[in-house]
């Protein structure tokens, strides 16, 4: 189906920057605007989602210009199934920065960048121009520059420094590789693409192109050797900008990895193995990392890294179940790391402190959020019913089809050390009673006026609403992972929908 | 005294660069309109011609001062950046509403004396223009205030 609603999410996110740029220091007017906005882009994605979800991709062609010359925005099932993940987690940390977010950064524009950045994602995640897709990470980067240092403390410098310096190695990496491929290919279309790259005759070529395009998305989703720049610097801004950052900017790299190496390039054995220890590596070097932290927002930082693992072994497997779970995990994923960094948010705002062995007692003084807090931690460990569980098996048991037991070994460590640490913090910050130095502490949250706790609690009860969701109906996602799985195996698919005029 | 009697010697010196930017400023704004008229087919369009109009008001801030510079404005130029953003997002959007797809180039059927034909891609440069000058013009006045 061919239709302009597709730029919908990416125009409503755009017109509300604009928007907001005319109310440069009116914070009331910014923080209304923002949610209204961040509504009506949630609506908007879900529509598109329904459509997609009935008629089955759609497309359209910017300008009119045919498709391998003009740039094509396609929405698959996945890219539409992206969208709406990412309007939910934009929605709910809109809302939790209105009370969250100072002032200060409100009139220097946070708003305004934050919905930049959020148009950026969609529009990565809609497009079927790789060279377009280049242009959306730019969006995004220059965004999250802004946003990370943001208020300029020298903590949020010092981190920035490196995200900064990484993402830019990985973006001139990504364009290298963009201008091997145009060279050999002539062509940028995604979809125009694989004809292309199968009738290049320097087979060793395309392998190294393809490891370019590895190693560009690799270090943008923080995998083995180049993941040290995210927990150096995802606990330094304000928790609101680490909930969208942790939940969607890496997977953004997964998302395209996806893409790429299911329609672009047919990975070979080569491929696929470095995939794997790439994936083992990651998983070991995340949970390694975890072990020893007492900051909460840097142990979720490697989580991150260490959960990415588990997409990146999913691609590696490459059977159409293992996609099923890569694509199961990753919708679970974006929702439960950007719920843990608005928790982690509450913590701070509560006890002044994201030390775990200096927190304690939360389960006493606040019995109601604790639970909330418990279904988050809990989807994140996968304990049974609720969402890790699903896709976590899915991998297990694919990997242990394939017969690799080095990474199902890595998979259940992984796990097992995930679980280790969120009983740890559980017993440290519910169970434990509040250590004594900290126990005159003042909690600024209790003397918070009513609006500004609603706003802060309603977004984390809300994901945790959509995490149990995820797991209690696990088949309701399954149907949506399998067609998702289906579709990245069968390619032509895609290619059909977007090159048909020609044929 | 001695802070005072310095800032008089270097305005006094500027006398050159003063009168020779009372012309320059008109003369680099009219060049950088024809700039952004000649970009459709030729090297051109609205983010040089922005660059050059920018350009001219630093020339003008250097030979004055910034906040004069700032009132030959009658709004902030920092409100430049989201009118330019509405332009173009305007002029991407109104071939929406006629049923093309987004960003379709829509030409009036008449072409106009001395520019030729206008169409919504016209509009979308002048978007682009304004953006631009608003965004340099910010950036080196927030500088120049915090120097």
């Amino acid at each position: 189906m061919i239709s302009n609603f597709i730029l919908a999410p990416i125009l409503a996110h755009m017109l509300t920057a604009i928007v907001l740029m005319f109310f440069w220091k009116n914070v009331q007017a910014q923080k209304t605007i923002s949610v209204i906005g961040n509504c009506i882009a949630f609506l908007v994605s879900l529509r598109l989602f329904a459509l997609v979800w009935e008629n089955g991709n759609m497309t359209m062609q910017m300008g009119g210009w045919q498709a391998p010359f003009g740039i094509t925005f396609v929405s698959d099932t996945l890219s539409a199934t992206m969208v709406v993940l990412t309007a939910i987690v934009s929605l709910a940390v809109g809302v939790y920065s209105t009370a969250a977010t100072n002032i200060s950064r409100i009139r220097y524009g946070h708003f305004f960048i934050f919905h930049f950045l959020i148009m950026g994602l969609m529009g990565a995640f809609l497009t079927g121009d790789i060279f377009n897709l280049y242009v959306w990470f730019e969006v995004v980067i220059i965004s999250s520059f802004v946003l990370l240092t943001l208020g300029g403390k020298k903590r949020q410098m010092e981190g920035a420094v490196k995200y900064v310096t990484m993402n830019m190695l990985a973006s001139s990496i990504f364009l290298t590789a963009i201008g091997i491929l145009y060279g050999i290919t002539g062509s940028l279309n995604i979809a125009d693409l694989p004809e292309h790259v199968a009738a290049v005759e320097n087979r060793g070529l395309v392998t190294v192109t393809a490891l370019l395009f590895f190693v560009g998305f690799g270090i943008k989703s923080a995998v083995f050797p180049m993941y040290f720049w995210l927990p150096s610097s995802y606990h330094t801004p304000p928790s609101a900008i680490g909930a969208v950052f942790g939940g969607l900017l890496t997977k953004m790299g997964v998302y395209s990895m996806l893409r790429i190496f299911t329609v672009v390039f047919e990975p070979d054995d080569f491929i696929l193995g470095v995939f794997i220890v790439i994936a083992i590596l990651t998983m070991i070097s995340g949970a390694l990392g975890v072990i020893n932290k007492r900051n909460m927002r840097r142990i979720f930082s490697y989580f991150i890294v260490c959960h990415i693992g588990y997409l990146i072994a999913g691609i590696g497997i490459y059977t159409e179940l293992a996609l099923v779970g890569v694509v199961f995990y990753l919708i679970h994923d974006v929702i439960v790391k950007s719920n843990l960094f608005m928790m982690s948010g509450i913590i701070q705002k509560i006890r002044m402190t994201q030390d775990v062995y200096r927190l304690g007692g939360f389960y006493k003084d606040y019995p109601r959020l604790s639970l909330v807090f418990a279904v988050i931690l809990f989807s994140l460990a996968g304990i049974p019913p609720l969402s890790g569980f699903w896709p976590k098996i899915m991998l297990f048991q694919e990997a242990f089809k394939q017969e690799s037991y080095v990474l199902l070994a890595t998979l259940i460590f992984a796990s097992f050390i995930t679980l280790f640490i969120v009983a740890r913090i559980w017993s440290e910050v519910f169970w434990k009673d509040l250590p004594k130095p900290n126990a005159e502490e003042i909690d600024h949250f209790a003397t918070f006026h009513k609006r500004g706790k609603i706003a802060l609690v309603l977004p984390v009860v809300g994901l945790a609403m959509v995490s149990l969701f995820i797991g209690l109906k696990a088949s309701f996602v399954f149907e949506i992972t399998e067609r998702i799985a289906y579709e990245l195996k069968n390619p032509s698919i895609y290619i059909e929908s977007v090159m048909h005029h020609l044929k | 005294m001695k802070k005072n009697s310095r800032i008089r010697k270097r305005r006094l010196d500027t006398t050159i660069l003063r009168t020779a930017t009372n012309y320059l400023l008109p003369l680099l704004l009219l060049f950088s309109l024809f700039v952004l008229l000649r970009g459709h087919y030729l090297s051109g369009g609205g983010f040089v011609g922005g660059l050059i109009a920018s350009i001219a008001f630093v020339l003008h801030s250097f030979a004055y001062s910034t906040r004069r510079t700032l009132r030959l404005f009658q709004v902030s130029p920092l409100l430049l950046i989201p009118i330019g953003l509405t332009l173009s997002f305007v002029s991407g959007f109104l071939p929406v509403i006629l049923g093309s797809p987004f960003l379709t180039g829509i030409w009036f059927a008449d072409s106009v004396a001395v520019i030729g034909s206008v169409g919504t891609a016209l509009f979308f440069d002048i978007g682009v223009y304004l953006v631009v000058i608003g965004v340099v013009l910010t950036i080196l006045f927030t500088i120049s205030e915090n120097v």
